[in-house]
């Protein structure tokens, strides 16, 4: 590859702005950023970029501006709000990409945190919050707009369009000259170069300072460690105040040099997608699940030749495409009919996916069923899971190429270390690992040790291979009677890749077996019972059917099953289940918002269902009030039924040595 | 919010029109007139003559009596192609769309009369035909990109739902760079979010090309909130013409249309 020579080293070109130069000086003429706007995708050469950058930059300094200083950075992904980031780190200032879509209140706190001094924000929305905020917000004192709709009336003095802080800078520059390139000579590797805030799921949202090696020097070393270079298309869609985006849109993109692309808008991202086929593509497990899912339901809605077709194929792809995408030994005769099926279903499928150039794809942040992951690499797309987090900068383990599997994470990332505490938790330490919180000692000091480990929270060991596997949050994990190890979650995940179940408690932390709660899938289970022409009445109705009880025994075996090959879980399979009469609700308070299981509330509402579970009954009455859309309560009885499943015993030692 | 935007003179006079289908009387004797760059509300209960009343704007009915007024000219006929040609465009009640067609075409439709191009050279796509359908595309685009529809470009207006239908109708309509919009209830059938959407929509439209609006809507939070005068019908009538404070106070209005007065009225000839 000619980028070989060019490519640049981020040994001397040791922060962005010094990398943007590069770029532009080198290979000034090759395509930076693409942004769809008005129907056409719009492109911007590296040159193009770092005029834009340095103008902005020049800008921001005449607004004020200075070394040291946060800048906040509020929008959708906007090739101009990236330019933003670049800018203000020129200046040696700290910028702050926030969650666009964060209600007024929650922005207040972080801007209040950061005291960011001057915000940039893409429209109108963002604006708005921005002046609601301002009067109780001592540190910010400008606003800059990207979007101008909808604002030209508004007349506060401290709020800018964009243009015209380019124009500034263009004066600022022919007033100062050399001012930009002395500013970019005095930023450094070790300098923190941006700080981004966790979402905070438990309490307050923690700004994770992060230095330029920090993110360069993991950045750098993902794309060696997977061959990407210069010629890389990707999409930026995903919220700027995520590490992920950081890394993948902005930090790899300016180590490599290869090209951003933004959506037109967040509803145009899978048309975009497809547009545009991008060769390096993040994307988490919902999204891969709804494009297969739409996919699926427009298949059966083919003739009958093309539903025949695709699921012939499939079946090989199925048998043979994941062997064959991990370079593995396959019959002459299944790799001549991969061949026929690539010209005939995966090659067409990919490309209206929009999966056609795809090299990598990452997916990360939950866990994976193993027939969507499948379905991917068995059409030739090269998905693999990473584990990472903000305050490892991303990359803490990866898959490597050829050893990709659904229940494993890889193995560590490079110049990454990993260990595991007697409990279980997983520590990391590497180049990646965060300066600190920003005001928060005590966090930092949580959260790392002197020595530069980081607590991930997450619960899991290594496996025969080395990967890494990830079962639990550490505070969840807990033990049996008999001391062996149990993971809710990990075996709710296991349950819940069943189609029919949507949703599963397991209990066991400190008890003889494991029992577990069951949420039948309603839409599922209803299209089987119908194909079966079972009538019933409603949720409560159907969960209580034997058929449907039968049907989730045999789901719930399969994971005993699985459970018994595995050395470290095989005390955990499920004794005994039962299938809950209600859905678990946020209304109610049993899921958190974002549809995770509160577990210690949902212990104590059903708590005599869980002392059922580990009694000899074999049902259990239950009387609860339930309150109804319009506010009325009612009163619901019923007999539930409590089903004992069988176990297997654990696969011997000796097999797992000899495999 | 609307100090910048400067309200100018009449853009539209409408003067003692009277309208009536054999012996139906829609309208009667009504005057009022439209200024330029305001947002103008035509209310009134169900059969107030509303409708009516833009359909005789943009020379869909013709008027028994009275004359019309536009950008200085009086005119007592008025085809509604000729309307068109002079700037103003319009939505419909009952949404009118080509429902087989993408949104991204009928949005052209709007550009029709803007094509100089003779048919056969459209057809042909020869040179100044297809530069002329490239400018029309990109205008029609920065419609698109201001109304927030790009993910439905390329969507068959038929698979929409309704709220989306309305948007694309007012696309359409700016898609002929109206001086005059007229707008038949374009937040009918709407949740609550659809609605605030459109209203945004409407002042930015108004606020963004200074296009002049006149609309008809039921909901009176809508009404009072985004226009700067309203009229009020009733039976044909005109009740009363003003600013929405003028109007919520007016006793007429409060009598006719919102109509609380009728039990008191009752209870006052019972005592």
């Amino acid at each position: 590859m000619g980028d070989a020579a060019t490519a640049p080293d981020t040994r001397l070109l040791d922060t962005f702005s010094k990398l943007l130069r590069h770029h532009a000086e080198h290979r000034g003429d090759r395509i930076a950023m693409r942004e769809k706007d008005l129907g056409i995708w719009q492109s911007w050469t590296w040159a193009e970029v770092a005029g834009q950058v340095r103008d902005l930059a020049c800008g921001l300094a005449a607004l004020g501006l200075k070394r040291g200083d946060r800048l906040a950075v509020i929008g959708d992904n906007r090739p101009r709000l990236y330019w933003s980031i670049c800018a203000a780190q020129a200046l040696g200032a700290v910028p702050v990409p926030l969650y666009q879509d964060a209600a007024a209140e929650e922005m207040a706190f972080v801007l209040e945190h950061a005291e960011a001094r001057i915000a940039i924000a893409e429209d109108q929305e963002q604006v708005d919050k921005l002046l609601q905020i301002k009067p109780d917000n001592k540190a910010l004192e400008q606003i800059v707009f990207d979007d101008p709709r909808g604002l030209r009336n508004y007349r506060h003095a401290f709020l800018h369009d964009y243009e015209s802080i380019l124009a500034k800078g263009r004066d600022y520059a022919a007033a100062n000259p050399g001012f930009y390139d002395a500013e970019v000579a005095r930023t450094k590797g070790a300098d923190v170069s941006t700080m981004l805030y966790t979402s905070g799921t438990t309490g307050r949202p923690k700004g994770v300072m992060l230095s330029y090696d920090n993110v360069l020097i993991t950045a750098r070393n993902a794309l060696q460690r997977e061959g990407l270079t210069a010629d890389e298309d990707t999409l930026a869609y995903l919220p700027m105040a995520w590490v992920g985006d950081h890394i993948f849109s902005y930090g790899q993109a300016l180590v490599s040099g290869f090209t951003v692309n933004c959506p037109e808008s967040s509803a145009t991202v899978l048309t975009d997608l497809r547009e545009l086929g991008p060769t390096y593509f993040f994307a988490p497990p919902r999204i891969y699940e709804s494009i297969l899912t739409t996919v699926m339901i427009r298949m059966e809605d083919a003739g009958w030749l093309k539903r025949r077709m695709f699921h012939y194929f499939m079946d090989i792809a199925r048998r043979c495409g994941t062997r064959i995408l991990d370079g593995k030994p396959v019959s002459l005769a299944d790799r001549l009919l991969y061949r026929v099926g690539a010209l005939l279903v995966y090659q067409p499928l990919k490309n209206t996916l929009g999966f056609s150039r795809i090299r990598l794809a990452y997916t990360a942040g939950e866990a994976i069923g193993p027939d969507l992951f499948d379905f991917y690499r068995a059409i030739g797309v090269n998905v693999k899971q990473l584990y990472g987090m903000t305050e490892a900068s991303v990359f803490v383990t990866i898959q490597p190429d050829g050893e990709v599997r659904a229940d494993t994470v890889g193995t560590p990332a490079p110049e990454v270390e990993i260990k595991i505490e007697p409990s279980g938790e997983v520590l990391f330490r590497g180049p990646g690992v965060f300066q600190e919180y920003y005001k928060n000692p005590e966090a930092t000091a949580e959260a790392k040790t002197a020595e530069g480990w980081v607590h991930t929270g997450d619960a899991g060991f290594f496996d025969a291979d080395g990967h890494l596997r990830i079962i639990d949050r550490a505070k969840d994990v807990g033990k049996l009677a008999d001391g062996s190890m149990f993971a809710p979650k990990y075996l709710e995940n296991k349950l819940k890749f069943f189609p029919f179940i949507k949703e599963a408690v397991a209990f066991g932390d400190g008890r003889a077996h494991v029992g577990a709660f069951i949420n039948i899938d309603l839409e599922a289970v209803g299209n089987w019972a119908e194909r079966r022409n079972l009538p019933y009445g409603g949720y409560a109705d159907l969960a209580s059917r034997e058929e449907v009880y039968d049907l989730i025994q045999e789901n719930v075996e399969q994971v005993n099953r699985d459970l018994a090959g595995d050395s470290h879980l095989s005390g955990s399979q499920i004794r005994r289940f039962l299938v809950l009469y209600k859905e678990l609700d946020a209304d109610d308070g049993e899921l958190t918002r974002t549809r995770k299981v509160r577990r210690n509330f949902v212990a104590e509402r059903y708590g005599t269902l869980i002392e059922a579970l580990y009694s000899d009954a074999t049902t259990v009455p239950v009387e609860t009030e339930i309150r109804f859309e319009d506010g009325r309560t009612g009163t619901f009885r019923a007999e539930l039924r409590i089903r004992d499943v069988k176990t297997y015993p654990p696969a011997a030692p000796a097999a797992q040595a000899a495999a | 919010m609307h100090a910048a935007r400067q309200i100018g003179g009449p853009l539209l006079q409408v003067e003692n029109i009277s309208l009536s289908f054999g012996g139906v009387r829609a309208l009667a004797n009504i005057s009022f007139e439209i200024r330029e760059h305001e947002v103008l509300a035509i209310i009134g209960p169900n059969g107030a003559g509303k409708s009516s009343m833009l359909n005789v704007i943009n020379g869909f009915y013709h008027p028994q009596e009275g004359r019309i007024t536009y950008k200085g000219k009086t005119r007592a006929r008025m085809r509604p192609h000729q309307a068109a040609a002079q700037g103003i465009a319009r939505t419909f009640q009952n949404i009118a769309l080509f429902k087989g067609m993408s949104t991204l075409d009928n949005i052209m439709t709007g550009r029709l009369l803007k094509m100089r191009q003779p048919f056969f050279m459209q057809a042909l796509y020869l040179g100044p035909a297809k530069r002329e359908e490239l400018e029309h595309r990109a205008f029609c685009e920065r419609i698109i990109d201001f109304l927030e529809i790009q993910a439905i470009r390329k969507t068959p207006v038929g698979r929409l739902p309704y709220g989306l239908q309305k948007r694309v109708e007012l696309a359409r309509a700016l898609a002929a760079e109206p001086e005059l919009l007229l707008l038949d209830e374009p937040m009918a059938g709407m949740n609550v979010e659809e609605k605030e959407d459109m209203c945004r929509f409407v002042l930015d439209v108004n606020e963004h090309f200074g296009t002049t609006i006149a609309l008809i809507e039921h909901d009176m939070g809508v009404v009072m909130d985004i226009s700067d005068r309203v009229v009020v019908l009733d039976y044909g009538r005109k009740l009363a013409d003003g600013t929405p404070d003028e109007v919520r106070a007016d006793q007429a209005v409060i009598d006719a249309y919102l109509g609380v007065s009728h039990e008191e009225t009752a209870s006052a000839a019972a005592e």
